[in-house]
C-alpha cells in the first residue's frame, strides 16, 4: 500500500515540475524573451490621429500624399504642420512642444518609423496604391481613430522595427496576382 | 535579334565606337550614379571596380595606317536562351534575368562571393568587392541615395541603371499610366555622353531608335560567336574593330 502511495505522489510532483517548467519556458519564450530582444521607442511627438481626422477634417492623404515624380512622401515634412501649426492652436502639451522645440527653430521632427526596409529593397507605394489599389492598412497598422502615437518596437539585433513586411509576404501576393517575382523589381 | 524573345521589351543600348572619343564620362557618370566603390591606392587595376570600362584599341599598324578606338564596355546584359552564362552558374540564384524588361540583376545581398558568375562572364563585366567600401567623408553625403551599397565579399555588375527604371516607373504609375515612353528610363552613362554616341531603348519594339540602329550594316556585338546574344551593339565604319570585336587578328 504504502509504496503505492509512493510511486502516485512522485508522479504527481512529476507532473506538477513538468507543468512548471513548461509554462516558465513559455513565459521565457513569450515575454522575456521578446522584452529583451525589442526595445521600446516613443515618437519625439505624440501625434494625436483621431482630433486630426476629426475636429480638423483631414484625411489620410492630406499628409501621406504622392509627389509628382511618383516617390510617396511617407511622413510629411514640418512644412507641412506648419501649414496650422505656426502658432499653438490648442492647449496640448504636444502641441506646444511641437511648436517650441521644431516650428520656431525650424527643426524637422525626427519621426521614427514602424515600416523602414533594408536599404537594398525599393517598395513602390504607386504600384500598390495606385495600380493594384490596396488599401494602407493592408500593410501598415491602422492608426485612425487612436489618440496617442504607438510605442515603435526596435529590434535590438537587425536595428529593424519589429513587424516589418518579410520577403515571403512579397513573393506570395506577387505569385497570387500574376505579378513579376524578378529581382530587380524590388530590389536595386 | 536573335536570342530570348519572350517578352516585349528588351531593353538595349546601342554606341557608336565611330562618335566615342573615350572622354570617360561615361565611367564617370557610372560611378557617381552607382556608388561603386573605390580605394585610395587604384593602381592595381585588376582590383578595381568599374562596371563600365573604356578600352583602348588600335589596329596595331604604324604610321601612317594607325588607327584607334575607345570601347565603353558596361555589362552587356547577354540575351542567351535559356540563361546568360552568368545566372546559369550562380548557386545561389543572387543574378537573374528579369524576363519581362531582359535585364540580368545582380542582388549584392544574396550573393556568398563564390564568383562563379565573374569566371563565366566572357566579357569581365562582373567585380568582385576584395574590401568593405569606404568614402571620404564629405563625399558619403553625394551616394546615390536610390542604389544600396555594398560590402566585402560580394560580386556586383552594371544594372543599366535599374533603380532609374523602378523610379520612372513609378512616376508613370502616379500619371495613370503603365507603359513608359521612350526616353523615360535611361541609364546615366547614356545620359551623360557628351559626343551623343551611346542610345538607349527598347530593342524589341521596331520603332525604337535603339532597333533601327542595331539593324545597320555598321552593327556588331562582342565575340558574337559565343552565343552569349549581348543587349549592348556596336556602330563602327572600321572593319579593324569588326575583326577585333570578333577576336580575329
Amino acid at each position: 500500500m504504502t509504496g503505492e502511495n509512493k510511486q502516485q505522489s512522485s508522479g504527481l510532483l512529476g507532473w506538477v515540475l513538468f507543468v512548471l517548467g513548461f509554462a516558465g519556458a513559455l513565459f521565457v519564450g513569450w515575454i522575456v524573451f521578446p522584452q529583451l530582444l525589442f526595445s521600446t521607442k516613443y515618437q519625439p511627438i505624440n501625434y494625436n490621429h483621431s482630433i486630426h481626422q476629426e475636429e480638423a477634417g483631414l484625411s489620410c492623404e492630406d499628409c501621406h500624399f504622392f509627389l509628382e515624380d511618383g516617390t510617396f512622401a511617407g511622413k510629411p515634412k514640418l512644412s507641412t504642420c506648419v501649414e496650422c501649426h505656426s502658432e499653438p492652436q490648442g492647449e496640448t502639451e504636444d502641441e506646444a512642444k511641437l511648436v517650441s522645440e521644431y516650428v520656431e527653430p525650424e527643426k524637422q521632427i525626427p519621426w521614427i518609423s514602424y515600416s523602414r526596409q533594408p536599404d537594398n529593397v525599393f517598395f513602390s507605394h504607386a504600384a500598390h496604391v495606385r495600380m493594384a489599389e490596396m488599401e494602407c492598412t493592408d500593410c501598415h497598422q491602422d492608426v485612425s481613430g487612436q489618440t496617442k502615437a504607438p510605442p515603435v518596437k526596435i529590434n535590438r539585433l537587425t536595428g529593424y522595427p519589429n513587424g516589418i513586411i518579410k520577403m515571403y509576404v512579397c513573393e506570395n501576393c506577387h505569385v497570387r496576382e500574376n505579378v513579376s517575382n524578378a529581382c530587380d523589381v524590388c530590389h536595386h | 535579334m536573335s536570342g530570348n524573345e519572350s517578352g516585349k521589351i528588351r531593353y538595349g543600348m546601342v554606341i557608336d565606337l565611330d562618335k566615342c572619343t573615350g572622354c570617360m564620362t561615361c565611367a564617370v557618370a557610372c560611378q557617381q550614379e552607382n556608388n561603386v566603390p573605390f580605394r585610395e591606392d587604384e593602381t592595381k587595376k585588376v582590383r578595381s571596380i568599374t562596371w563600365l570600362e573604356v578600352f583602348y584599341l588600335d589596329n596595331g599598324k604604324p604610321y601612317p595606317e594607325h588607327r584607334k578606338a575607345y570601347l565603353p564596355r558596361p555589362c552587356l546584359q547577354c540575351d542567351a536562351d535559356p540563361h546568360p552564362p552568368c545566372t546559369f552558374v550562380c548557386p545561389v540564384n543572387a543574378t537573374q534575368r528579369d524576363e519581362e524588361t531582359g535585364l540580368v540583376a545582380h542582388i549584392p545581398v544574396r550573393c556568398i562571393g563564390c564568383r562563379y558568375c565573374i569566371s563565366a562572364c566572357s566579357y569581365h563585366a562582373r567585380y568582385f568587392n576584395w574590401w568593405d567600401p569606404k568614402w571620404p567623408k564629405a563625399m558619403e553625403e553625394m551616394l546615390t541615395p536610390d542604389v544600396s551599397t555594398r560590402m566585402r565579399g560580394v560580386v556586383e555588375k552594371c544594372t543599366f541603371c535599374v533603380h532609374r527604371l523602378q523610379l520612372a516607373k513609378d512616376k508613370a504609375f502616379v500619371e495613370g499610366r503603365q507603359e513608359l515612353e521612350e526616353g523615360e528610363y535611361v541609364p546615366a552613362c547614356v545620359e551623360a555622353c557628351p559626343a551623343k554616341a551611346m542610345y538607349f531603348g527598347n530593342l524589341a519594339d521596331s520603332h525604337s531608335e535603339v532597333a533601327k540602329l542595331a539593324k545597320s550594316p555598321e552593327a556588331f556585338r562582342l565575340l558574337e560567336k559565343l552565343g552569349t546574344e549581348p543587349k549592348v551593339i556596336y556602330l563602327s565604319s572600321q572593319e579593324w574593330i569588326h575583326k577585333l570585336a570578333d577576336n580575329v587578328v
